[in-house]
């Protein structure tokens, strides 16, 4: 069996707990109604399911190629990509001025979980163009916009981002690549590392946004400009020129997403290569960070979309394989391993996650879409402010937990999932990205402990807070014993997360905050992963034409209410307590 | 030229199929419901003629309840032009869909009607035929191949022994079979396109076609299910089971 979306569940997700009304009652989103909104879905489906599922393996055990000419993608892929491009789907979210649809970043997240879960290397190169193309919309001149924007959304030209370099890697004020004035132009020089898709053979053109240093430039991150550098010069009437000096002179040999080739990238090994300004001088990291929160969205949406591939994968396997007379079996007929109480947990974990995961994502993309879109402008900074808070949650816990759960995929394999033929090692390997690129999980929690709650004074969380008590107090009128362990549950979890918001805003030295700032993250993930499975059981008591549906989502929500949530409890006391032993022992005692 | 497609929402592909509880069909509560496969063949072909230049319009038509509009905007989505939706929530047998698409040919007059051979619920396989039967146009069915040839089309058919060319006049109806073409993916622009595109729905009594057939469904039963394999000793015992046990020699 290959990958089959879960557009029902997305669409409930969406619709009727994020609350897809909201969305497309605002200026310029009128056009996503559920019922378009659901004829995409399925048209996704039906692409990601019949023409990227397949290549998933394929991409796995051919890998992408290097040679002195270039790289070559797996067999198919081509084929696939051009296809992907035809069919318009690497649009879907652009700006309609160039080419694009215009559709909010809700409806593009739900449609990208499908490109992931069904192939996440493939994935990787809209979703890399895509974030090329934001940071030329925002901030390159029109001239610059003008010649390449069109070209990126049509999918012809695919986009990359360079960034690392050896020494610069979470530490970006190290970067040493340089930029030289040449004319109406620059010739930068330099090496980047770690590149995804820098080089490949599906497209007629690759864009790479390059981070440099002019000759002038201050020391740190304040001397950082950002260019556009293209593999193939572009000549004046928007046709491919002259190869510019810029080649991957390797790939890398990798735990997972073996089919995404990662590039090493040298700049200049001749004359230059040649590289226009985007925006202003000394100004990339900035223009970099715009676009961060969009681009950390993406790749928690990868962490869940995964962890839903190896679901579907693990949740046929528990049907089909027998092992033992099982307890849950109602008949001698009935004895897959599913009927095993344990299995039957990891799976009820691998699924509730995962729709909590989703739905987190879902609400922090909608808190971006209202704060593009709002007509107040009060709703519009509060949603950026709930969009940014929710993002770091998204990428660090979504990717941890993803990651968690196709362990667990692997795990309901028995030895069959240590072997690489089942094909559910293959999701565990390449999740194991997911919590190191665009920031690692420890750069997450340092931006949820700083950026987003230290410095506005946790006025973003107890927004957050105040909202998720609402919630409580409608599970607490209903007369549902279910609902009623979900408000207790997220209650105390709720309690916990404040208090150990308020211990993080006190304290004056930084060291004991950085100690549990992951720990406080996953606390975030979780409630607030709580909080829409809690939305979500209630939107289900209103559903009355399928009680089967409704009360299996009341169940899902209940079990991560009582599985993961007191988890939240302990975080409060490892991040406030823990802290002092995590760094008390001398390092030459390690 | 316009061509006439009948597209018929089914139960999905995907879904194992279930027996409901009294027995009187198929549950379709609640599972997921998609265009017949083979109408989307169909739909595909009426494209391809339109993409090569030898007709202007592509109508899709579905009977059926409301929710059938989701399977015309599919059709939309794919690039057919208009559709019409003759709304009932009543069972539909071959001859009144063949009736109904008769009175719908009687006010567009299409120079071609496209049908799938068989929709994958009932497994019918009639509704080409009885169309050809009650108008009198000519019908070539089980199509993998069709080409324009003079006035009239050269349509390559499976037939058990093997291919087997026909010509047609026109207008024809022709049935498709799985090899005639590969449908498309719907491109996202146009399932945005698709929205705006002129969709009109008939009701049943409007059209005064009585959809009675004489045609009663009753009962409907799982497939016996299969029992495993066995393997033989000796072509003797195979001979003497062939023979005593399942009696077919």
């Amino acid at each position: 069996m290959t990958y089959q979306a879960p557009v029902r569940e997305i669409e409930f997700m969406l619709n009727k707990v994020v609350g897809l009304d909201q969305i497309n009652s605002l200026p310029g989103f009128e056009e996503a109604t559920e019922d378009l909104v659901g004829a995409i879905l399925e048209e996704s489906s039906k692409f990601c399911g019949e023409v990227l599922a397949p290549l998933n393996r394929v991409g796995d055990v051919q890998g992408s190629v290097w040679s002195e000419d270039g790289v070559t993608t797996p067999d198919g892929w081509q084929d696939a990509y051009q296809q992907f491009c035809e069919n318009g789907w690497g649009a879907l979210s652009f700006p309609t001025q160039y080419g694009g649809q215009g559709l909010p970043m809700s409806v593009s997240a739900a449609v990208q979980e499908m490109w992931h879960a069904s192939n996440m290397s493939f994935g990787l190169c809209p979703l890399l163009t895509q974030g090329a193309v934001d940071a030329l919309h925002h901030h390159a001149s029109d001239e610059l916009k003008d010649i390449y924007i069109s070209k990126m959304v049509e999918g012809t030209w695919t986009g990359t981002m360079n960034l690392t370099e050896p020494q610069a890697g979470t530490d970006l004020a190290a970067v040493r690549t340089s930029a030289e004035p040449d004319g109406d132009h620059y010739r930068i020089k330099g090496q980047k590392i770690y590149i995804t898709y820098g080089e490949h053979d599906l497209s007629e053109n690759i864009v790479h946004l390059v981070l440099a240093r002019l000759p002038d430039a201050p020391p740190g991150v304040k001397g950082i400009s950002l260019f556009v550098v293209p593999k193939f010069l572009v000549n004046a009437d928007g046709s491919i020129g002259e190869r510019n000096d810029v080649k991957c002179v390797s790939i890398e040999h990798k735990l997972g997403i073996n089919a995404s080739p990662t590039c090493v990238m040298s700049y200049g090994d001749n004359d230059g290569a040649i590289g226009y300004l985007v925006g202003k001088e000394h100004h990339g990291l900035m223009y970099m960070f715009t676009m961060m929160n969009q681009a950390r969205h993406a790749v928690g949406v990868e962490g869940y979309a995964i962890a839903s591939g190896a679901y579907q994968k693990a949740l046929q396997y528990a049907k089909d394989r027998e092992q033992g007379k099982t307890l849950l079996g109602k008949s001698e007929d009935d004895q897959g391993i599913i009927n095993h109480p344990d299995v039957r947990r990891l799976l009820m974990s691998m699924r509730s996650g995962i729709d909590a995961m989703r739905g987190l994502s879902l609400e922090c993309a909608a808190s971006f879409d209202k704060a593009a879109s709002h007509p107040d402008q009060t709703q519009r900074e509060f949603f950026q402010r709930r969009g940014e808070l929710l993002t770091p949650l998204v990428k660090g816990w979504s990717t941890e937990f993803g990651l968690a759960l196709c362990s667990s995929g692997v795990q309901i394999h028995g030895g069959m999932g240590f072997v690489e033929e089942t094909g559910a090692a293959q999701y565990y390997r390449d999740a194991r990205i997911t919590t190191i690129y665009e920031g690692t999980t420890a750069i997450q929690a340092n931006d949820l402990i700083g950026r987003k709650t230290a410095r506005d004074g946790g006025q973003g969380m107890s927004e957050l807070i105040a909202d998720i008590r609402v919630t409580i107090d409608e599970l607490g009128k209903s007369n549902r014993v279910e609902l009623q362990v979900i408000a207790r549950n997220l209650a105390s979890a709720v309690d916990a997360l404040e208090e150990t918001t308020q211990w993080m805003l006190e304290q004056e030295n930084a060291v004991l905050p950085a100690a549990g700032s992951v720990d406080y993250l996953m606390m975030g993930g979780r409630t607030v992963g709580g909080w829409l499975m809690a939305r979500s059981a209630l939107a289900a008591t209103g559903i009355t034409d399928d009680t089967e549906f409704a009360e299996a989502q009341i169940a899902l929500a209940r079990f991560f209410a009582e599985h993961e949530l007191p988890i939240v409890d302990a975080g409060r006391q490892l991040v406030i307590e823990g802290g002092e032993s995590t760094v008390s022992v001398p390092v030459h005692m390690l | 030229m316009k061509v006439l497609v009948a597209v018929k929402r089914v139960l999905d592909y995907n879904v194992k199929a279930r027996v409901k509880a009294d027995k009187s069909g198929i549950e379709l509560a609640n599972v997921k419901m998609s265009m017949n496969p083979f109408d989307e063949i169909a739909i595909e072909e009426a494209l391809r003629i339109k993409e090569a230049g030898k007709a202007e319009e592509v109508i899709a038509v579905s009977i059926g309840p409301s929710q059938s509009q989701e399977t015309i905007r599919t059709a939309l989505a794919m690039g057919a032009d208009r559709g019409i939706l003759i709304e009932t929530d009543d069972e539909v047998q071959p001859l009144a869909v063949a009736k109904l698409l008769k009175h719908v040919a009687e006010k567009e007059e299409p120079g071609l009607l496209i049908v799938g051979k068989q929709a994958i619920d009932d497994d019918a396989n009639q509704t080409g035929q009885m169309y050809s039967a009650i108008t009198g146009w000519p019908q070539a069915t089980f199509a993998s191949k069709v080409e324009f040839e003079g006035d009239g089309l050269k349509v390559t058919r499976e037939v058990d022994s093997g291919l087997e060319s026909i010509q047609v006049a026109m207008p024809a109806v022709i049935t498709t079979d799985l090899r005639l073409n590969e449908p498309r993916y719907a491109k996202l622009p146009n399932i945005m396109k698709a929205k705006k595109k002129p969709l009109e729905v008939i009701a049943l009594a409007d059209t005064g076609v009585s959809i009675e057939t004489g045609l009663k469904t009753v009962e409907v039963n799982e497939p016996e299910e299969r029992e495993a394999g066995i393997i033989v000793k000796s072509v003797d015992e195979l001979v003497d089971r062939l023979r005593n046990e399942a009696k077919v020699i």
